[in-house]
């Protein structure tokens, strides 16, 4: 068994670092193929509640995004904790969501304006005042599917 | 030998490169993924109001407070949001002749055949003062309600879950045969907060 022993340590052998470009790559296609671009900075601060009924959200071309939640606290000072609506980049009214919806659908041909989704993304402290009022814009601007967007919760009835 | 060796490029630095790629979309992308209950608005000119009637509604108030009141207009009862799934199931369920329950219709629909269809209407209201979080849970309980008769339904017709029903002809007969048929009052304005 001597034999093994032969060999001399010579110092701190260097590690082959050849393909470490290859393992990146493979990390970095990942993240291309499983994340989506980030469209709009939120103004806003959102939980979303939870669900366990939830649909995946296909066509994403077909999905506009409206945002209701507090602003972040460190801005509350100007802005006030109340919840506020965003579209877009901006704080809106809810009589602006009209105009939203037809820009949006303009946006989108012909055969695609019947499926535009309109997604709500809603923190779950906001009373249901200022949705009941997002909704009815929603029904006057005839954007009648809706997606309440929510997590995936545990079923919480146990 | 006449040919030259082939120069070796030196590709230490493709790995920072790499990795220069990869923090740039790690910042600028995300990776949720959007699922949520989808629903569908009524159209904004109301034709005349449905007359429904009141053995076929099931009422579900949910005041300020997130607490809720169901069950028939004339017999309203508090409850808890456990047994809402239930309950609402209960009262989608199919029962002949019973008064007790909503009218019940019979019906041929492509790929199941004659089936019963309930003519029984959720009828939710909530106040403006509701959490949303409360609504949402609202929501989910019935369409929960909903997904599980349809479930139910594939079972018996198809014997696979409604979710794993590949057929789209056969889908769209069970949805046809359990409706989501929640219908919303537009909120009270008292006890706004």
């Amino acid at each position: 068994m001597g034999r093994f022993k032969n060999k001399k340590q010579t110092g701190v052998q260097k590690i082959n670092t050849s393909s470490l470009p290859d393992i990146i790559f493979m990390l970095l296609f990942f993240f291309m193929v499983a994340t989506t671009m980030r469209e709009t900075t939120l103004l806003v601060t959102i939980t979303e509640p939870d669900a366990t009924e939830v649909q995946k959200l296909e066509k994403k071309e077909l999905v506009s995004y409206v945002y209701i939640g507090p602003p972040p606290r460190n801005r509350q000072v100007m802005l006030g904790s109340e919840p506020r609506i965003q579209l877009n980049d901006a704080f809106a009214e809810p009589r602006e969501i009209q105009r939203f919806v037809y820009t949006e659908r303009e946006a989108l041909s012909e055969a695609q304006r019947q499926l535009m989704t309109i997604s709500l993304k809603i923190d779950k402290n906001t009373r249901m005042g200022i949705v009941s009022d997002v909704k009815h814009e929603l029904r006057q601007a005839n954007a009648l599917r809706i997606n309440y967007n929510t997590r995936i919760g545990d079923d919480r009835r146990q | 030998m006449a040919r030259r060796a082939i120069q070796e490029i030196n590709a230490g630095s493709m790995a920072d490169i790499a990795f220069l790629l990869l923090i740039f979309f790690l910042v600028t992308t995300t990776m949720d993924v959007d699922r949520g209950i989808a629903r569908r608005l009524p159209p904004p000119v109301e034709d005349e109001p449905i007359e429904v009637r009141e053995r076929n509604t099931f009422v579900v108030l949910v005041n300020h407070a997130d607490r809720l009141l169901v069950g028939k207009q004339t017999d309203l009862r508090p409850m808890d949001i456990s047994q809402l799934r239930a309950a609402a199931k209960d009262f989608l369920s199919i029962h002949h002749d019973d008064p007790q329950y909503p009218e019940v219709e019979e019906e041929y629909i492509d790929g199941l055949g004659e089936v019963w269809v309930s003519k029984g209407v959720i009828s939710l209201q909530n106040d403006r003062g509701t959490s949303y979080d409360m609504y949402i849970q609202v929501q989910n309980e019935l369409t929960a309600a909903v997904r599980e008769l349809r479930d139910e339904m594939a079972r018996r017709h198809f014997g696979v879950r409604f979710g794993q029903l590949r057929d789209e002809t056969a889908a769209r007969a069970i949805q046809r045969a359990i409706p989501v048929s929640i219908s919303e009052a537009e909120p009270q304005t008292i006890g706004d907060r």
